[in-house]
């Protein structure tokens, strides 16, 4: 088994107009940042965009946006620290926006991948994000139904990875990621180490090889945190 | 009174922090509740929470030295403390709705005398962002405000009924101001704690919902911060 592919453009080139996509990351910290700008490389367009944020800066998400190619937001926090791209798009109505919360957000990405339609959360319990929802009351409190959520592709960074993709992740930059691993139809990794099977010690695996589907070795990848405070932007093709 | 005679936020968070245990699990809120982790009383050592995946992280490294990897919440550089661990988004949050943290303090726009939190959203307008607060306000054992007694127009923040989208509802149980400590008990707000210098009647002007008395109201005193 060999999950490899040979470069991001490859890795992602299955990736097609109206396609849902889940992109890890929580900010700057786990965002794939390479396979993301291979994505604006090809432009696919009316992409729904499943992430914690709504992009930062000009690049990864943002400049995604920027670029025209994202319909519809699923997050829980479309803020930034330079959250131009989104909001304008979202003030002048061109672009959508589910707003979920975030704990709702990762209990739905993880039901998604666990095979269960929907659960009851106390999360947004008399809000009006859980307007429309159907109420439950178990044992005297009320609860609020969320659907799973699931998507035809995730994009995620992970650490290391072996060519039957198991996974590990680096620090903090794991949060969304495993989650989104298990909920999409297939699912795209691009690692920072990338070693034989047997190279990681399966006591340490984070994500086992059976939700992964494609891996691409991305040897000291950008950190967009890092790139927002150096003032860098992503337009296609090129670091300007 | 005087402008002066309330709280500064860092006497605040030091009340707040007075309050939590040695080895409590704890949640603080992005922004001034952060504070209060810069107040535990000597000997005690509480280990604190951040949505994102980290259990036991410590203070901001030095500039220059950050790991945008090692982030907060609030996407804030933080560091480690022994014993630390990372874990997914779906862990942290069963870490929060499960009842598995002692304490939550959170900000507030308004809080009511029911425990109902707004503490998100002011109007329809603009873009509208919720992160991880509404999750907060469910599971921890104690869920706690921090926050001005009243907004800098002097309008009450603790109301009969919250007026700004909720966060929650039923959710808050003990309430930190810049003049008094307030528990909310069975649909009433119940004074724990006022600024000696305070009257009865002048804390009451400046609370949106009726003050109940329980038993004797301590001072609250605090250091110069």
């Amino acid at each position: 088994m060999d999950k490899r592919s040979a470069n991001a453009a490859e890795a992602i080139s299955a990736i097609e107009d109206g396609a849902v996509v889940m992109i890890g990351g929580f900010g700057g910290s786990g965002a794939p940042i390479e396979l993301i700008h291979a994505l604006i490389d090809k432009r696919p367009r009316n992409l729904t965009v499943i992430n914690n944020n709504a992009g930062n800066g000009r690049i990864g998400i943002a400049a995604m946006i920027d670029a025209g190619m994202v319909a519809k937001m699923i997050c829980s926090f479309p803020k930034s620290s330079d959250p131009r791209a989104f909001t304008e798009k979202y003030l002048a109505g061109e672009i959508a926006l589910e707003l979920v919360p975030q704990g709702t957000l990762a209990e739905r990405i993880r039901a998604g991948g666990a095979g269960i339609p929907a659960f009851y959360t106390p999360t947004a319990y008399g809000t009006e994000l859980a307007e429309g929802k159907p109420i439950a009351e178990f044992d005297g409190r009320p609860y609020v139904q969320e659907r799973w959520l699931k998507a035809d592709f995730a994009i995620i960074k992970a650490d290391s990875g072996d060519t039957h993709g198991n996974l590990t992740y680096n620090k903090a930059a794991r949060n969304f990621n495993p989650l989104m691993c298990m909920a999409a139809a297939r699912t795209i990794v691009q690692v920072s180490r990338l070693v034989e099977a047997g190279g990681i010690d399966p006591e340490h695996v984070v994500t086992p090889g059976i939700f992964v589907d494609r891996l691409v070795q991305v040897p000291n990848p950008q950190q967009e945190e890092a790139m927002i405070r150096a003032g860098m932007q992503y337009e296609g093709g090129i670091y300007p | 009174m005087t402008e002066d005679a309330k709280l500064s936020s860092a006497q605040m968070a030091w009340r707040a922090a007075q309050d939590i245990r040695d080895g409590a699990y704890v949640n603080l809120g992005i922004g001034f509740p952060e504070m209060v982790a810069r107040y535990q009383p000597p000997g005690r050592q509480a280990i604190f929470h951040t949505e994102n995946g980290i259990l036991d992280f410590g203070d901001a490294p030095e500039p220059g030295k950050e790991d945008w990897d090692l982030i907060n919440a609030g996407k804030k550089a933080v560091t480690l403390k022994p014993g630390a661990a990372f874990f997914h988004h779906a862990d942290s949050f069963a870490m929060v709705r499960g009842g598995h943290l002692d304490v939550a303090i959170l900000g507030a726009l308004q809080v009511s005398e029911h425990g109902d939190l707004a503490n998100w959203r002011v109007g329809s307008k603009g873009v509208p962002a919720v992160g991880g607060a509404m999750d907060l306000v469910h599971g921890a054992k104690q869920v706690c405000v921090i926050t001005e007694h009243v907004t800098k127009t002097g309008e009450p923040k603790l109301v009969e009924k919250c007026t700004f989208p909720l966060t929650g509802v039923a959710c808050i149980t003990r309430i930190y101001t810049s003049f008094a400590v307030i528990d909310i008990t069975a649909g009433r707000f119940v004074l724990r704690e006022k600024l000696p210098g305070m009257s009865m009647e002048q804390l009451q002007a400046q609370t949106g919902a009726k003050l109940h008395i329980e038993e004797p109201v301590g001072d609250l005193v605090t250091p110069a911060l």
